[in-house]
This record gives C-alpha cells, structure tokens and sequence, in this order.
C-alpha cells in the first residue's frame, strides 16, 4: 500500500477515544431530568464536573490496587489453578469408581460429581472469566494470560472475548448495543420494546439455563443474527461466519468427546460398572455448572433497581461518563468469602465492571470505596443476597413477559393484537431489542 | 496451550510401539482439551523430561558483599552446556516474571548434574538484587537451553589471554574451571575496583600459586583504571595470543579498538553484558514489521490509531484499555501508557513483551511484531 506522504508525516490525535480521559475537549451536557422513557434519569442531579470528580477518584482507587500488585496476588491465582486441577484431577479418579453401591448409595459417584462440578465452576468463572479478561497478564506468564487461555466451555476463548470483553464491557446496558442485555432472548428492562416474543421468556429463561455454555457459544457467534440477516450478508461475511461456527463445533466436539466418551470409556477399564455412571457425571456437572454461571451472571446486570441507557446518551462519553454508567449498570451480591471465589469474584459485579482488568482477589478491599463513593454522590449502589437478587430477576422475568402498562389500554388487548398479527404472518416473533 | 500432539519421540521405536505410543498421547490430549496433558504434569513434577525447562534453586552463596552463587538443579531437558556459554533465567519478582541472561560458572563435568549462575548486584539492578540478596533455595525458574559463542575453540590455542572486569569474570571462570588443565600458557588480567569487590578472588589466587596461570590484578582503587597500553609491559606477547575480553562497556570498545588497530581483530572475542536499554523518549517511529509500514507517531497517540490511520490491520476491541483485544507483541522499543504515564520496554533479554495498543504511545522507536 501506497501511503500519501502527509498520512506517514505524524498520525494526529483526532478520533483519539473520549473514554481514555476524565476531561473532556468539549463541554459536556448537564443530563436530563428524565429519560427518553420517560422514567427518571439516575445521574440528572450531577454536574459533568461532578462526574469528572468522580473520574478522578475512580482512576485513583485504580491507580492503588493496581501499583500494589504482587507476589500475593500471583500466588493467589497460581493456588487456585492448582486447587481447581487438583480438584478435577481427584473428582475424576473417584468417578473411575462411580458404579460401585455401597449400602444402597454410590459414594464415588456423588464426591466425584459434586467435586467435578465445583471444578468446572472454578475453572470458568474464577480462572477463565478473569484471565481472558487479561487480570493477570502483568504477571507475564505465558501460561496464565488472555492470549493464550482456552477454557472449559462450549464457546472458544477468541470469540467469547469479542463478545464479552469487547462488546458487553464497554457498551454495558446500553439498549440496542447491549446484546447481553437479555441475550436477544429475555426482556430484562421496561424500556426493552415488548413482541410476543417475549411472551414466552420464563420458559426460554429456564431453557437457557440449562442449557447456557451452547447458548453462550450461539450467542458469542452472533448465530441469531446471522440467521436473521442471512440474505443480506456478503460473501466474505458469510464466510467469517462459517469459520467461525466450524471453530465452535470442533470445540463442543472436543468438549463433548472429552466428557461424554473418553472419560466414560476410561471408567470401563476399572471393571466395576462406572462407564453409565461417568456419563451421567459428567452431564450433571455440565448443568450444574450451567444453572450456577447463569445464575450469578444474569444477578449481575438483570436484578430491579439496575439502569439502562440510551444509544444517544453515551456520545462523547468521557471516562468519568463512562464509569458513571458502569456503576449504574451493574449490581452486586453480598456473600461469603466462599461464595465470591465461587462466583469468580463477579459478585463484585459493580467493581469489575470499573476495573475489568483488576485482579479478581482484590475486588473485595475496594468495594467498601465503591459504595461509598456511590452514596456520597447519591447514586444507588445495588446489593443484595444471592436469594434476594435471583428472585427479583425471576419475578422480572415473569412480570416483563407482558407488555408495559399503559394508560387506557389493556394489556390483554396488546398481546391479542400481537398474536393475531402473527398468526396472519406480520412478522410477530420479531426479537427486537 | 495448544494441543499440538508431538510426534518426533515416539518415532525411535518400532513402528507398532510408535503407533500405540501415539494413540496413547492422542488419548492423554483428548482428556486434557481444552488443557494440554502438561499443563497437569507440570503441577506433579515441573522438572520432568519433555517439560518446558524450568529449574529449582538449591543453593545460594555469597562471593562477595554484592555477588553471590546460584545453584540450580536444571530439569531433566538440559542439554548442558560449553563453557563461557550463558543462560537466560525467568524468575518472577513480585509477581512478575523478568528474564536476564546469566554466565554458566558451574564444572560441567559435576555429577549432580547441577548448574550454577554468579550474578553480581548492580545499582537499582531489579533482577540481580533479587539474585542475590532475596532469592531462596526452592524457588522455581524458568530456563532456556544454554547458548553463545564465548567459548573455546575445539583445538585449544597455545596461548591465551583473558581480561575481565567486575562480573566480566564469570564466562571465565567457567572457562577455567573446565579447560585450564587443557589450555597451555594462561594469562588473565582482572580488573575490579577494589580488592574486596573480586569475586573468585581465592579461586584465582590458588591458580596462580599452583601456577597454571598468570595473573595481573588491577584494583581501580590503588591503579586507577586499566589503561591497554600497559599491555606491552603486562603480557608482551599479547599479540601472539588468543584473547577473551568480558567486562563493562568501557574495557569493551576500548579492546575492540585496540586489536582493530593492530590488526589481530579475528584474535579477539568478546562478551557484552549490557542489554541495550531504549531511553523513554517522547514519541517515535513505529514499525510494523509484517505489514512493513513505518510511521511516526507522536506521544500521545496511541499505537493502535498510529496503525490505522497508516493502514494497518490492527486487532483492536474497546479501545480504551479493558478488554485486552488489541494485544500485540512489542518486538522491541518502548512505550508509554497513556493512563498511568508508566513506561514498558524490552531490552535483549526480555524477547517480546506484550502491549495493550489502544492505551500505548511510542516512547521512542517501536517494532510491533504485526
Ligand atoms: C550474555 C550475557 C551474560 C551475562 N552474564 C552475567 C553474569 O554472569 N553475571 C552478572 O552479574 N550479569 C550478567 N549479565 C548481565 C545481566 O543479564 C543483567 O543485565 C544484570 O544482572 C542487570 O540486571 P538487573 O535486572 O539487575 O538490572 P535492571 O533492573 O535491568 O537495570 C538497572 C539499571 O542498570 C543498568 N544496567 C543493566 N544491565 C547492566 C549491566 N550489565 N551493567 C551495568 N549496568 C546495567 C540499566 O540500564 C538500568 O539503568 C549478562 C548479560 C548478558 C547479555
Ligand atoms: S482495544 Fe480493548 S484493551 Fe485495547
């Protein structure tokens, strides 16, 4: 390629990133009273130099944590890799045994799959989750950095990080940029326009659960879409799709060959009838493993009291802008020690929505800063217990599967209208978000 | 962690065996995936054969108030070494791993098969103090395989010349310690600037008195710096030898430049231990060298725009430094981060060091490996 001689001069700063600073080159609007929903606006009663304070005191508590890193935290990491192979390596041999009865129960078969099921939650939330997100490539071990970790899951690491990493953190709740914002699948927000669609949710809810490392790995494909929009696509779209989805099948076929033949077909060497019981270890681990990452990740963003944001109010957002709808965005679950490991420290969901590429450990001594920072400026700093918060999304859940109460209008009456609209093929099971 | 099945072991037996062997390493990946089968081996024995080569400290001896001995039990992938050849060592200080290159001072012939490392504290030296003064037996390191060509020759010269100064003395030492019953005439000139700051001092003293070798001392303090033209007093048949030079900068461009000027530069070997450290400047040129465009770019831009806007194909993802899509490896160079203001650079030891694009500008010239 031929450059124009003033491009290779000295690339300029323009279209330089409004979110790398907390000061901005233009003024920033006062936000308004309300939303464009109508509902309040959470953040109206702060100036932008507000905001820019807060900016400055978030990079700050940053800046702490982050100088301090060291042999503590990489010993930390390196332990609970440790415990989690260790972990998997026992639960594994134990199930070599799983077939055996003694008095009526198969010991082996409950401690190898309640500890294989452990271990895969480990592994994907504490370990895998948090590498990728590059937590502890400072240590500069090739062996523990986000571009080199392949984790436990249906959907390859490469194209989780795109999705994840990439899309979810930084346009986080934001409608319409959002796509884990009810995954395509669930209305989790008023403001998320209701089809009938949606009509259905608390059974597609329960389905995803279950099913969450192959809807995650659908997910990260964008295999919605790209069902949708198929006619539309170019050739060399078509194309990356398909290598892709060829990526995600070879991965579920190792992951599936690995749990569900080459572990059972070991137990058949050990001559004690565990081949069938290997199986069903392995399928119940999955689920289990399944309901539980699904479970902590939709208390993350879904749960009542968490706002969301519209496309046109993120323009220009600075740093200070940017973690004012981080903070705003995200909820978090209080717990034991225990249970923040279990849930790969997201529990600190709001912290780690600051700081994506904060060590995990290290989410619990700052979060007492957080929730101050976040009462002293009047914002709502959401908390609550594991049971507290999954029951609010399940209510949700239920509640937004009708439309939104309007004035004058029964809610009866629009969901008819939506179904006789479907049945006659006006384009009813649209899932727009 | 990819799971590449390795192939070239199994092909020394016969060809059943071969074939069994690697249905047995197929079957060992196919549980292990998304992991390699290592990557839990490692945990029970890192030292193992066919392992990444690592190494565990059993010992740690001072020399000097500011030198000490390492000894490392190297894993059973150690194909030993020449000596005056050097390893590199990553050990992780405060959570990070650092690599520096180290000379090999240990006999080679020693059954215990263990190797040794004589690192020498410099001031604000992050990897040597640690060495030194805080590194314990047990810790675990990673090594490569030893390498370098400040070695003997395979037919020995007749005579040989040695000048060292300060840590300069290690390649030497193990030279010395190996091939000094082998090696005819022996003189060595070893600089230091005091007395007390002579690392192998006893070593070299038993040398010269049992004489197999001769040796001129230069302690700075008392004779100011070696000066080459003494040379013609010191060693007259300089000329006529085989010469080995290892020490600071200084006494380097100095012996080049004298050997040159007499016309015996083949004569001469040299050994540089100072990695070349790029100054932190304020912006530089950026090379992409696999998409071969050159650009300059300013201290305030980061790297992943100076890239695009040149037309680079540049992996990138939130642009703002969180989400890690935009990791490329800096081949060589510096940069700057433009939260925290905190320089990253490499130098010949550390190879590669990966960067974070979208946060990064040029603090002088940067090659990305791109
Ligand atoms: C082939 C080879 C063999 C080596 N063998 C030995 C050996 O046997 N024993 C030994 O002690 N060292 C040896 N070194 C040097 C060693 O690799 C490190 O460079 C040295 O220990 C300093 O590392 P550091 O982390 O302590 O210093 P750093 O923290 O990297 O540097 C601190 C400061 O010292 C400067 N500096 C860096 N290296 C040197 C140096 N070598 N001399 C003077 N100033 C320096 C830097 O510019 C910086 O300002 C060898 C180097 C090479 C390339
Ligand atoms: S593009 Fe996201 S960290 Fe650089």
């Amino acid at each position: 390629m031929t450059l124009a001689p003033e491009r290779t001069s000295t690339a300029t700063r323009t279209g330089v990133n409004s979110r790398l600073s907390v000061t901005s080159t233009e003024p920033r609007p006062q936000r308004p009273e309300l939303k464009k929903s109508g509902r309040p606006n959470p953040a109206a009663h702060l100036t932008p130099e507000q905001i820019e304070e807060i900016g400055r005191e978030l990079d700050a508590i940053r800046a702490e944590v982050m100088d301090s890193r060291g042999a503590k935290d990489a010993a930390y990491i390196r332990k609970v890799i440790k415990t989690q192979r260790y972990l998997e390596m026992g639960s594994r041999a134990a199930l070599l045994f799983s077939g055996v009865k003694y008095r009526g129960v198969r010991p082996f078969w409950w401690i190898g799959t309640a500890g294989l099921s452990v271990s895969k939650i480990l592994e994907n939330m504490e370990i895998g989750h948090n590498v990728m997100h590059g937590q502890w490539d400072w240590m500069r071990d090739p062996k523990i950095h986000s571009t080199a970790w392949e984790w436990d899951n249906a959907s390859p690491s490469s194209q989780w990080k795109h999705s994840h990493n990439e899309i979810h953190h930084t346009f986080t709740n934001v409608l319409g940029r959002d796509n884990d914002l009810g995954y395509g699948i669930l209305r989790v927000d008023e403001d998320q326009k209701w089809t009938l669609f949606y009509l259905f949710q608390p059974i597609w809810h329960v389905a995803n659960a279950l099913m969450f490392e192959y809807s995650i790995a659908a997910y990260d494909l964008e295999l919605g879409g790209y069902l949708a929009k198929k006619k539309r696509l170019s050739a060399e779209e078509k194309a990356k799709f398909r290598k892709e989805a060829d990526e995600v099948l070879a991965k579920i076929k190792r992951q599936a060959t690995k749990d569900y033949v080459v572990h059972p077909a070991m137990a058949a060497a050990t001559f004690t009838g565990s081949t069938r019981h290997t199986l069903t270890a392995n399928i119940v681990a999955n689920l289990v493993r399944n309901v539980w990452t699904n479970t902590v990740i939709i208390c993350g963003h879904f749960p009542p009291g968490i706002e969301t944001f519209e496309k046109t109010s993120i323009e220009g957002e600075t740093r200070g802008d940017w973690y004012l709808r981080q903070m705003l965005g995200s909820g978090n679950i209080s717990g034991s020690k225990a249970m923040h490991v279990m849930t790969g420290n997201l529990s600190h969901q709001i912290e780690h929505h600051l700081f994506p590429d904060m060590p995990s450990n290290r989410y619990a001594e700052i979060a007492p800063k957080i929730r101050d920072l976040m009462e002293r400026n009047d914002l709502k700093y959401v908390t609550g217990s594991l049971a507290k918060q999954v029951g609010g999304v399940y209510w949700k859940v239920v509640e937004l599967s009708l439309p939104n109460k309007v004035e004058g209008r029964r809610r009866r009456d629009t969901i008819l209208k939506a179904a006789r609209k479907a049945i006659k093929g006006k384009g009813g099971q649209g899932r727009r978000y | 962690m990819t799971a590449t099945l390795n192939r070239t072991s199994a092909t020394r037996h016969t060809p059943r065996l071969a074939g069994l062997l690697d249905g047995a390493r197929k079957v060992a990946h196919a549980l292990a995936t998304p992991l390699v089968p290592a990557d839990y081996l490692d945990l029970i024995d890192p030292l193992r054969a066919g392992a990444d080569l690592r190494g565990r400290i059993v010992d740690v001896t001072p020399e000097t108030a500011d030198s000490a001995t390492i000894t490392i039990q190297p894993g059973r992938g150690w194909d030993g070494h020449a000596p005056g050849q050097y390893i590199r060592i990553g050990i992780d200080i405060d959570g990070v791993r650092h690599w520096r290159a180290y000379s090999l001072t240990h006999r080679a012939d020693a059954a215990d098969g263990l190797i040794s490392i004589t690192p020498k504290a410099i001031p604000d030296g992050k990897v040597s103090n640690h060495l030194v003064r805080a590194t314990t037996p047990g810790t675990l390191v990673m090594l490569d395989q030893a390498t370098g060509d400040f070695t003997l020759p395979a037919t020995l010269p007749e005579r040989t010349l040695f000048i060292t100064a300060g840590s300069g003395i290690t390649p030497v030492i193990g030279m010395l310690r190996n091939s000094l019953d082998d090696l005819g005439d022996v003189v060595q000139i070893h600089c230091a600037p005091s007395e007390r700051d002579v690392m192998f001092r006893d070593e070299l003293l038993s040398y010269a008195v049992a004489s197999r070798l001769t040796l001129h001392e230069n302690h700075d303090d008392v004779a100011g710096v070696l000066d080459l033209a003494s040379l013609d007093t010191l060693v007259p048949d300089w000329r006529e030898r085989e010469v080995w030079v290892c020490g600071p900068t200084g006494l380097l461009d100095a012996a080049e430049a004298h050997w040159e000027a007499a016309g015996l530069a083949d004569r001469l070997h040299v050994e540089r231990f100072r990695p070349s450290v790029v100054e932190p400047g304020d912006g530089g040129t950026v090379t992409f060298d696999r998409s071969t465009v050159t650009v300059d770019a300013d201290g305030g831009t980061p790297i992943l725009d100076a890239g695009e806007a040149a037309g680079v194909l540049m992996p990138s993802g939130c642009r703002m430094g969180i989400c890690f899509g935009c990791v490329v490896p800096l081949r060589e160079g510096a940069v700057r981060d433009l939260r925290t203001g905190e320089i990253t650079s490499t130098d010949e030891n550390s190879g590669a060091v990966p960067i974070q694009t979208c946060v990064s500008a040029a603090a002088g010239a940067c090659a990305i490996d791109l």
